[in-house]
């Protein structure tokens, strides 16, 4: 888009690209170190001696590694299915009901895993399957991972449905759709790249989450980044760096391809 | 409203729907409420081309919303065919409806919107196929079934809408304010399109719209509402030549309301005395006799003006309005109130008359409405 001569312009403004490049540089300079380094052919990550790939080697040789992230990929599944399915469901009954007496809390309520500080999620949710005495391993996490997933997934389908002229699902029903059909042959494909959104949002903070897994996991159920913290203790080596590297990777890699979907559904 | 009635010929086919005493409150917040249709009862025809009339917020959407099913009413009966359809669900109503902005799905075809109720019903494939591409050359668009309904024109979009609800072969379509999204060319195009439309499938529609020129020039007959009520319900020609109110008279089209005091009779005409004097000749209606109040209602395009001396109310120009196919003048008589003219301008400078002049208003006998409302 051209800006005309006349109308508001950041960019004009003194000081503006300086601000800029500090903000950039604070966000992305730690993460270009930590995947310089991983490069590294020494085992140091602050003195560069040349390129090499023995690390990423190394690291998924590491059966620890390989085991912490199966059970990464399988919670963030599992808790991305069933916190989407969970959301969407949330959105409808929270839009497409005739205003009642409250909606406002039921919002509150749904989104307070993003208010209520993580650590004390961590540790409600560890003294509370403690206390039923839920010993499900992996199923501990998913279920931990399922409820703070749950407002990431909600918000992006809930902000789609809520956009949605109601005159279409309307009309599916004067055209003979029973509700079933109606959800089915129009609110759920116009739905779909809330849904994706949701879910490839729900997919990353799994993911990338430790508070609440450090809290939850018992042994055997290690997650990836939980993995990192305990050999981050013992001194950091460019292996470390590899796997936070390719963590990285995945990460930006999901969340370019749902923005991508995204695209291609609205054109 | 009885005189409007009678005039319609009666009913050689069956009623499609028939309301009794229905009536809509809505509740507002937590206290309040407000009655959308107060006590509306009304029999549409089968085949018939039924506008439903009024300003915005005088009901017309709501009641065709019950009768789709998307409301239910808070009192009274809707009966389809004779059937009583409380509580049925859209989805199970022989009804279709044509939306107000379309509501075409985006994500689909023109030719998977088209098909989408025959879907629905379980039709076979090759029945579907066949009926999207009647319905898209019914519609004039038989190439553009590939296009995605976003792709489209207003006009297209418009068209689009109207297949996909006659492809499943409703024995009602109601359409709610299908033109109003239009230009004015276009607008004017469909309608001739959707009345012949309706006249060739049979099929009876029920029309929404605030514009009285669409209602006067497609329906067989017109209901008139107004907050919440039905004013009148007759012909076009009917509710334009004798409305039964002055809401009625002064929605459908313009016109002249003038309070008088009724007089003798002579022959078939009563004497009806206009503030100031004047008399003009009106049919007699019901039991008003002399000395009663009524109030007139005279079309402007009714009142003729002349210079000649020898007949009319004498009165002068105070407006004068150039608008292409006619004049509009204002004229004070002298003895009488103002009067709204509408003269055809059939030659150049038809009359040649300007403000200030000195003419004459003829008023045919009759050509003056008694309102009974």
């Amino acid at each position: 888009m051209m800006a005309g001569p006349r109308t508001f312009d950041l960019k004009r403004y003194p000081g503006f690209g300086f601000i800029a490049a500090v903000c950039l540089g604070l966000l992305y300079l730690p993460l270009f170190v930590l995947v310089f380094f991983s490069f590294n052919e020494r085992r140091s990550v602050s003195n560069w001696s040349e390129f090499s790939l023995d690390w990423y080697a190394k690291a998924l040789a590491n059966d620890a590694i390989r085991q912490a992230a199966t059970n990464s990929f399988l919670v963030a599944t599992v808790a991305t299915i069933s916190a989407t399915i969970l959301a969407t469901a949330a959105a409808l009954a929270t839009t497409r009901v005739p205003r009642f007496r409250g909606l406002t809390g039921c919002y509150a309520v749904i989104n307070s895993p993003l208010m209520v500080p993580e650590i004390v999620t961590a540790v409600a949710l560890l003294s509370f399957l403690s206390l039923i005495g839920l010993e499900l391993g992996v199923g501990n996490v998913m279920i931990a991972h399922t409820v703070f997933c749950l407002p990431f997934a909600y918000l992006p389908i809930r902000a789609r449905l809520h956009g949605m002229d109601t005159a279409l699902e309307q009309a599916a029903a004067d055209l003979y759709a029973d509700p079933v059909q109606t959800f089915r042959h129009v609110t759920l494909p116009m739905l779909m790249p809330g849904i994706v959104a949701g879910a490839a949002l729900a997919f990353v903070i799994s993911l990338d989450d430790f508070i609440i897994t450090q809290m939850v996991a018992s042994a055997g159920a290690t997650t990836l980044p939980v993995y990192i913290y305990s050999q981050v203790r013992m001194g950091v080596t460019p292996e470390v760096n590899a796997v936070s590297s390719m963590l990285l990777g995945v990460s930006i890699v999901i969340v370019s391809l749902a923005v991508l979907l995204r695209k291609k559904e609205t054109t | 409203m009885n005189a409007a009635l009678s005039q319609t010929p009666p009913a050689a086919v069956g009623t499609a729907i028939e309301l009794r005493s229905v009536t809509k409150v809505f509740q507002t917040g937590t206290a309040g409420s407000v009655t959308a249709l107060d006590e509306v009862s009304l029999a549409i025809r089968d085949n018939e081309f039924f506008t439903l009339l009024g300003p915005s917020g005088c009901g017309k959407t709501t009641l065709l919303r019950l009768i789709a099913g998307f409301e239910q009413v808070t009192r009274g009966d809707i009966l389809l065919f004779g059937d009583d359809v409380a509580g049925l669900p859209p989805h199970k109503r022989p009804i279709n409806t044509v939306f107000q902005h379309y509501a075409l799905f985006p994500h689909m075809t023109v030719a998977e919107n088209v098909a989408f109720g025959l879907r629905m019903l379980r039709r076979n494939k090759a029945e579907i196929r066949r009926t999207v591409e009647t319905m898209l050359t019914l519609v004039k668009m038989p190439d553009l079934g590939e296009r995605k309904s976003s792709q489209l024109s207003g006009g297209q979009q418009q068209r689009v809408a109207l297949a996909r609800a006659l492809a499943n072969h409703p024995r009602v379509l109601l359409l709610d304010e299908p033109l109003s999204a239009l230009d004015l060319k276009l607008r004017q195009e469909m309608r001739l399109e959707l009345k012949t439309l309706q006249r060739e499938t049979g099929i009876t529609f029920i029309f929404v719209t605030h514009d009285q020129e669409e209602a006067l020039t497609m329906s067989d007959r017109i209901a008139v509402l107004q907050a919440g009520r039905i004013q009148q319900v007759g012909t076009p020609d009917a509710i334009y030549e004798h409305p039964a109110n002055p809401f009625v008279a002064n929605f459908m089209g313009e016109t002249n309301l003038l309070s008088a005091v009724l007089g003798t009779v002579e022959r078939d005409m009563i004497r009806c005395q206009l503030e100031g004097g004047a008399e003009v000749l009106a049919r007699p209606v019901g039991t008003k006799a002399a000395g009663c109040r009524v109030t007139l209602s005279l079309r402007p395009e009714r009142i003729v003006l002349t210079a000649d001396p020898g007949s009319g109310l004498a009165g002068r120009i105070t407006d004068c309005l150039y608008r292409g196919t006619d004049t509009s003048y204002r004229v004070k008589l002298e003895r009488g109130p103002e009067l709204q003219v509408y003269e055809q301008n059939v030659a150049d400078h038809s009359h040649g008359m300007s403000v200030g002049d000195s003419v004459r208003a003829l008023i045919a006998p009759g050509a003056a409405r008694i309102l009974v409302g």
